[in-house]
């Protein structure tokens, strides 16, 4: 449970009544869920439950057809992925979306790219600012890359590593952004046990030591249980509770939709 | 030096410049797949329509060699930066065949509105150089195809440090890997798609003066992109090196089939050898010989 002095009660994100189609499916139903500034938020429920269709309209890969997200009482909903980003919400993805012919370094240092003032024209004119920037980019990055313990792997391409490292490398280029508001979607699937025990201290020691906000998508019930703040439970598309994880655990609805079906 | 011997030299040198100035078209194709994905069968449109513009500019208007460049330089930018606003960056996200097609569609439109518009003459663009060969202890070299393989070296290596060691260049990679995952880290896409387009119509400029210079310039220029198409398939479609490559491979290919097969055919060989070696690449190595081989993970 993250006990970080970040919590003051403000909400950092909000989204009310959202829904989303795709066809004459209806994968995300009237959901509004409002997250509170520094806490770890998750959200669970069954397989197309529309967990991450959810995700994709707080980070702006679809439109909502009804319904609005807010950004620190700033209205997103018309706000590109891109904008999004500079304005602190950073992701991971379910499958893992590095950069592959990329080195680590060259991965971390693009999620910089948000932070990155000079353009073309400008790099080439002003050469000695450039490499300056450069140089403060490369800083945090290396901050990152200690702090994710990858210094051996800077100059790996991703492609070569194992999974568990690419997963970690991921959050390292979402961290390299600066988010205030990072988004994990399933950041622990198809992790060995010491895999995830890495990844659950990596983020809690994110929302420790950085207080960000982080809304987490996770099938691994025991995981989300142990660290969350407040969980929503999600069933073909609506939500149908919420509450601190002791709150869900002991509501029958969700166990009847989901941890009724054999999970722990 | 045996004559045969001199023969087989002289073959080999000329189609390795001559493949040099096919790697400078080329790169134009891997410029635009590298960061859009698609491939852009107008490239050789973009050579042709560069040129006409300088060979206006120096034939109508009378300017200096270097103000008629500049101003194709300009227009060039201009002209490739519109066209992907316009035709372009609306087909953002749809299936890469239909850009593909839009860009065959371009194609074909610029060959046949081009002499509408500049007139169908060959006009000449004549760069300041002697047309004289100039021999070289074994080397019989004309000075243009030198000057065509010197620019076409430097740009090359111009790019291959832009995509490797650039943080533009890196971005642009980044954006050619997944539009999705690029947005997702503040990466404005469009902007890259947009400078991949510019980039393509400074390469076209080389391509068309360079090439102008040593054919004249007219329709027959356009022909340059599907010439060079095998270029680009033998290197790899990602890769400059593989362009480099790629174009010396052609070149000399070409050279050996003119200059060892058209006497015993009575002619021809030299057209169709690039693509015959393209396809048993394609059979062999899908990816080109230095592109990078798709891992589906399964």
């Amino acid at each position: 449970m993250s006990e970080s002095g970040m919590t003051d009660g403000s909400v950092k994100l909000s989204v009310s009544d959202i829904s989303k189609s795709f066809g004459g499916v209806q994968a995300v139903r009237g959901v509004s869920i409002e997250v509170p500034k520094g806490v770890i938020f998750s959200i669970i429920g069954p397989n197309g439950a529309g967990k991450t269709s959810l995700l994709n309209m707080i980070s702006g890969f679809y439109h909502p057809d009804e319904g609005s997200i807010r950004f620190e009482n700033t209205d997103i909903t018309e706000t590109t992925p891109a904008n999004r980003a500079a304005m602190g919400i950073a992701r991971t993805f379910q499958n893992i979306a590095l950069f592959r012919g990329l080195t680590v370094l060259e991965n971390l240092m693009l999620g910089r790219h948000v932070h990155m003032k000079s353009g073309v024209v400008s790099s080439m004119l002003y050469w000695g600012r450039a490499q300056r920037e450069e140089v403060e980019h490369r800083a945090r990055v290396e901050e990152i890359i200690d702090f994710l313990k990858l210094s051996d792997l800077r100059k790996q391409p991703t492609g070569a590593l194992a999974y568990g490292l690419q997963k970690r490398v991921e959050l390292g280029r979402a961290l390299a952004v600066d988010p205030t508001l990072l988004l994990l979607d399933e950041p622990m699937a198809g992790m060995n046990q010491e895999e995830k025990e890495d990844m659950v201290r990596y983020v809690l020691d994110v929302n420790d030591e950085f207080g960000t906000t982080i809304v987490l998508i996770e099938h691994d019930m025991g995981v989300v249980m142990d660290i969350s703040d407040h969980v929503v439970v999600l069933d073909q598309g609506a939500k149908i509770a919420e509450g601190t994880p002791d709150h869900v655990r002991a509501d029958p609805g969700v166990i009847e939709a989901y941890l009724g079906t054999g999970n722990h | 030096m045996d004559g045969d011997f001199q023969f087989l030299f002289e073959l080999v040198t000329n189609g390795i410049l001559t493949g040099l100035m096919y790697s400078l078209v080329a790169v134009g194709f891997v410029l635009i797949y590298k960061s859009t994905d698609a491939i852009n069968f107008a490239q050789g449109e973009f050579c042709m329509i560069a040129a006409i513009v300088v060979a206006g500019l120096l034939q109508l208007y009378d300017l200096p060699l270097i103000v008629a460049l500049a101003g194709g330089l300009a227009f060039m930018l201009i002209f490739n930066w519109g066209l992907e606003r316009v035709v372009l960056r609306p087909m953002i996200g749809r299936p890469i065949v239909a850009i593909i097609m839009a860009t065959i569609g371009l194609a074909l439109m610029f060959r046949g509105l081009g002499p509408l518009v500049f007139g169908a003459e060959t006009q000449p663009i004549n760069l300041p150089i002697p047309d004289d060969p100039v021999i070289w202890g074994p080397f019989f070299l004309i000075p243009i195809d030198m000057l065509g393989a010197g620019i076409s070296l430097a740009f090359l290596a111009a790019f291959g440090w832009f995509f490797m060691k650039s943080r533009k260049g890196v971005a642009m990679r980044a954006v050619a890997d997944s539009h999705q995952v690029s947005m997702a880290m503040g990466i404005n896409v469009e902007r890259y798609f947009a400078l991949a387009w510019m980039l393509a119509g400074v390469v076209a400029l080389l391509g068309g003066v360079v090439w102008g210079n040593a054919i004249g310039v007219d329709t027959q220029l356009a022909q340059l992109g599907l010439k060079v198409f095998p270029v680009v398939i033998l290197g790899g479609l990602d890769s400059i090196i593989g362009v480099i490559v790629g174009g010396i491979i052609v070149g000399v290919v070409e050279a050996l089939a003119a200059g060892y097969l058209d006497p015993i055919v009575g002619g021809g060989t030299k057209d169709f050898t690039p693509y015959v070696l393209m396809i048993i690449v394609l059979m062999i190595r899908p990816y080109g010989i230095f592109g990078k081989p798709i891992i589906e993970r399964i």
